[in-house]
């Protein structure tokens, strides 16, 4: 990977001089996990930003009235302590003098990021944390372009009462801000639904064992699962639930299952679903920015690997700021914040609009995600879209057998 | 009498340093950096009141510091506190904990110790992690309003930085002011060997209990200024180990039971942090810089910089403590 | 019914295993008074050998128990020259130190080489079902290989020349060394066997669990609340410590939230380490 990257900063060096002549350029800041735990779902949504910059620059940069200006990039590494995140923006607002900012990853990450972008009065795209509470502290530069944290399971939970409406769900998750919102909501949901939840438990997130837990979910009678956090310990609970045989007809897990790197679980991974913000097979008719077929090929030619859902919203939050700042026809903070505001559009994502009420204001209230299945196809096992049906690319399969 | 004192001056004129740059040309960066060389200086200094000065090694001394800004963050968001009465309060109520606590592991000597005391920040991390007044581990958010009685975040940052100064200055003074008193030489003496001092009549149990309740005051006093500054507060952020760690480097570069070499010691240790996290080519090899550089501190330099300043220029000793 | 006795044997299985992880800790704080604090990484180094050796060379995963114990042996013998020989005899922080910086050094190359993501290596061991509860074949096997480790250990420490010397300079080296005993030669040695066990135990973690470059962490402050309980360099009392760790996480589970098990875990070790400072199943303080 290193030697590539290398490879890439050279290329561009070599290709921007081309335009630095008679361009000025914008500064867009943010800090990315190049270390710690939060590492694999981090590195996606940088390649994410990563990719839409030299695609911008390519085409010449963003339009602001009659000029056109590159995108530049100011970025750290948080190594995923929340303490680093707050000095490193406000680094990057006063010594990088960066015009805009994209948030880290995660929601704690982010709400941390959040408090320095309102300190400073500098818009944020968030692409990376999903958790609503930073939302609703009145902050007016902060922007979420994924579907926030509660309703993540949505789809999960009207899928699983279509094909039993008598399920007992286990809700097992990590104890972590993102993981808690999207599961407590999970649960309402559920109830509504008229499913039964038998258990309810919250697990810290440095647990590698999780033995006695997947014997408690036994000893549940549940016959689903939903739960999980992020990627270690969501890889790790699904071979678990294997290896111990936990006999589910369902698992839901989050995150964890939406890396291509779950398929090294091999049959611990078949059946597994997870709610997706993007997948490759759905097909949005973007009003702005490429189309989903374009920026999947164009990224697998690049970077020679598949696109995920972090690399897209990554991506996506790009798209949406060049799309405000070209609708507004300036750099200018609240300009820009107010085209943000009105924004209503179509992209390769999904549709795209904020909540305006002060109560809410910047949550993401249009796009909506899908439920992804690992099954095997033709010996190859790959994720596909299985909700909503008329998004789908293959049907939904339960009970889901093997070990589970 | 301690304002006879040369070293005393020099405090202060550190203290007026901090205070001054900063404003000169409203320098917001700098700011931020010398918060956090306030940060580092406040918590190495109250470390080295037991680990200079009474040979007791806190592995967990961040316990304080994110119990303090817990407390005060409570207070704030859940009471609607002022802010002048919510970072006193957690002072006290980290201080009394804190006594108790050493009531109980101060029984123990050397790795014990230490290891209980990774115990009790571990333990209490995850306790809050299940507290839910405190939000558990999605921990406490702050609005932006708790800065309005400043006249918005703007002039609040500036206010919680001169306050983290201040309780800069006051721990310098006061490792200063226990160095040089009675209660310091009997601390000095544990130090050196527990069951001599006990013997010479030393009431070792208590000055312990005493210096581990007053070690905790200063760091959980910051604790609720850093957090404050936050607007947001979270375990794992409040009670990370690495952070304990780092203060203990610290107090190892500068010179342990010095005063001065531990101030000099945050300070530096900031820097290069700063310098390590944000340069291309280190960034990815920070932890292996800093690792090198402790081992061979820890290897042919035990008294760290103040040890080499001492040696080189004996003279020194009598102004920098 | 059913589900505790499930636990308690699921928690015996575990425990074993986390005993084992504290051997080689509890057997080179025993010896020489030092805590090495880079056990975690040398842990995960034992995960990464397993990893690496089955993914490249398609070793059977059992097999590379073997290159983890002598690899393991020479990176102890290292460890020993490079971090703790200066420091033997000096005060605890001098080494805590030490070791510690080490081990940042370790954690930085790997995760500067290898990332944080997790790897997972797949072992097709068959379980033994009981009723609805399945015990894992890889569980089975590394407790019992777990067993085994600790009770070659202790024949070794018992009845080999070697051993006993090992256990007269953990009594007293300087006596040791009055009696002829190479104590440099025994200390750098001891270190050597502690990292050893190390790694052997990560291979055995490695095929339970897909593991990250941080995953040693966790097994390393288990690892003290198990030489807490167990007593210094005693491996059966290390193994018991473990056990007894392992029943406390399976048989609390069934009955309070899972989130709590840390809590208490923690309030146990600082208590116990308050009221028995030599360890619980210990007869007295630096009996090897």
């Amino acid at each position: 990977m290193k030697p590539f990257c290398a490879l890439l900063a050279v290329a561009t060096m070599i290709v921007t001089p081309a335009f630095a002549a008679d361009t000025s350029s914008i500064t867009i800041g943010f800090t990315a996990s190049r270390t710690g735990p939060l590492n694999v779902d981090s590195t996606g949504q940088e390649r994410g930003f990563e990719f839409w910059r030299d695609e911008v620059n390519s085409k010449g940069g963003i339009q602001v009235g009659d000029k056109r200006y590159q995108v530049k990039f100011a970025s750290y590494d948080d190594q995923s302590v929340g303490g680093r995140v707050q000095q490193l923006y406000t680094r990057l607002v006063n010594q990088d003098k960066a015009d805009f900012l994209f948030s880290p990853y995660s929601s704690g990450l982010t709400a941390a990021a959040a408090v320095i972008s309102e300190q400073y009065g500098k818009i944020m795209i968030d692409s990376g944390g999903a958790e609503e509470k930073p939302f609703q502290l009145g902050s007016k530069h902060l922007f979420m372009v994924i579907t926030s944290a509660g309703h993540y399971l949505s789809g999960a939970i009207a899928a699983l009462k279509e094909k039993n409406p008598h399920a007992k769900i286990a809700m097992v998750y990590s104890d972590d801000p993102f993981s808690k919102t999207v599961l407590a909501a999970a649960k309402e949901q559920a109830k509504e639904a008229g499913l039964e939840v038998v258990m309810d438990e919250s697990y810290a997130p440095s647990t590698t064992d999780f033995g006695p837990i997947v014997n408690k979910i036994i000893s549940s009678n549940a016959d689903a699962f939903m739960g999980g956090g992020h990627y270690s310990d969501g890889a790790t609970l699904a071979r678990q639930m294997y290896d111990q045989k936990a006999n589910l007809k369902w698992i839901s897990i989050l995150v964890a299952p939406a890396d291509d790197k779950f398929s090294e679980l091999g049959a611990a991974a078949l059946g597994v679903t997870v709610p997706s913000q993007w997948e490759p097979q759905v097909n949005y008719k973007p009003q702005f920015g490429p189309t989903t077929e374009e920026f999947a090929k164009a990224f697998e030619a690049k970077l020679h690997q598949k696109a995920d859902y972090h690399v897209a919203s990554g991506y996506t939050a790009g798209v949406v700021l060049q799309h405000a700042i070209e609708k507004a026809g300036s750099l200018d903070t609240e300009k820009v914040a107010k085209a943000l505001d009105q924004t209503d559009v179509t992209t390769f994502f999904g549709h795209i609009k904020f909540a305006a009420d002060p109560k809410h204001h910047g949550l993401q209230v249009a796009h909506e995600m899908v439920l992804a299945q690992w099954q095997k196809a033709n010996g190859e096992v790959a994720r596909q879209v299985v909700w909503p049906t008329s998004a789908k690319s293959a049907d939904l399969i339960y009970p889901i057998n093997a070990g589970h | 009498m301690l304002a006879r004192r040369p070293f005393f001056w020099i405090i202060t004129a550190v203290l007026a340093v901090f205070a001054i740059l900063p404003v000169l040309g409203n320098n917001v960066e700098l700011r931020e950096s010398l918060i956090i060389a306030a940060l580092y200086i406040t918590l190495a200094s109250n470390l080295n009141l037991m680990l200079g000065y009474a040979g007791y090694i806190n592995f967990g001394s961040i316990v304080f510091f994110g119990l303090g800004g817990y407390v005060c963050v409570w207070l704030v968001s859940a009471y609607a506190w002022p802010l002048y009465a919510a970072i006193p309060a957690a002072g006290i109520c980290v201080s009394a904990l804190a006594l108790l606590f050493g009531l109980g592991i101060l029984r123990l000597r050397g790795a014990f110790f230490a290891l209980a005391t990774i115990g009790v920040n571990e333990g209490v991390q995850a306790f809050v992690e299940n507290f839910s007044p405190w939000g558990g581990s999605s921990g406490i958010y702050l609005s932006p309003i708790i800065f309005k009685p400043f006249g918005g975040p703007a002039q609040g940052l500036w206010v919680i930085y001169f306050s983290m100064v201040a309780v800069m200055g006051l721990s310098l003074y006061l490792s200063y002011a226990i160095k040089v008193s009675k209660f310091g030489l009997g601390l000095l003496a544990i130090g050196q060997n527990e069951d001599a001092a006990a013997i010479l009549g030393v009431p070792t149990p208590l000055y312990k209990a005493l210096v581990y309740s007053v070690s905790a005051f200063l760091p959980a006093i910051v604790g609720g200024l850093y957090f404050l500054k936050s607007s947001f507060i979270q375990p794992a952020d409040a009670f990370d180990l690495t952070l304990s760690t780092e203060v203990i480097v610290i107090a190892m570069l500068g010179g342990q039971g010095t005063v001065t070499g531990v101030a000099l010691g945050a300070y530096l240790y900031e820097e290069l942090r700063g310098f390590l996290l944000t340069s291309e080519t280190f960034s990815h090899f920070q932890l292996v810089v800093a690792g090198v550089l402790l081992l061979v501190i820890v290897l042919f330099f035990p008294s760290g910089m103040m040890g080499f300043v001492y040696r080189q220029f004996p003279r020194t000793q009598k102004v920098l403590e | 019914m059913l589900g505790i006795f499930a636990s308690i044997i699921d928690g015996v299985l575990v425990g074993l295993v986390y005993g084992l992880a504290a051997m080689g800790l509890t057997l080179i704080w025993g010896v020489m008074d030092v805590i090495n604090l880079t056990h975690g990484a040398m842990l995960v180094a034992g995960m990464l050998v397993l990893y690496l050796l089955t993914a490249a060379l398609g070793l059977s995963p059992y097999a590379t128990l073997v290159p983890a114990l002598i690899g393991g042996f020479i990176v102890g013998l290292l460890l020993y020259w490079i971090a703790i020989h200066r420091l033997v005899g000096r005060p605890p922080l001098m080494s805590l130190l030490s070791t510690f910086s080490v081990n940042l050094v370790l954690i930085g190359i790997g995760t500067a080489m290898l990332g944080t993501a997790p790897f997972n290596v797949p072992v097709s061991v068959p379980g033994i079902s009981m009723g609805r509860y399945t015990f894992p074949g890889p569980h089975i096997l590394a407790a019992v290989l777990a067993a085994v480790i600790a009770f070659l250990l202790y024949l070794f420490l018992h009845y080999t020349r070697l051993g006993k010397a090992i256990r007269a300079v953990a009594n007293n080296r300087e006596a040791a060394e009055l009696v002829a005993i190479p104590t440099t030669r025994v200390l750098a040695i001891s270190v050597g066997i502690g990292v050893s066990l190390a790694a052997v135990s990560g291979v055995l973690i490695g095929t339970l669990f897909p593991f990250t470059v941080l995953s040693g962490d966790s097994y390393q402050l288990k690892g003290f609340i198990v030489t807490v309980l167990g007593g210094l360099g005693n491996p059966v009392g290390a193994l018991m410590g473990g056990i007894a760790l392992g029943l406390l996480e399976g048989v609390v589970a069934p009955f309070v939230p899972v989130s709590w098990t840390l809590v208490i875990e923690f309030s146990l070790f600082v208590v116990v380490l308050i009221a028995f400072p030599g360890g619980v199943f210990a007869p007295r303080r630096g009996a090897l």
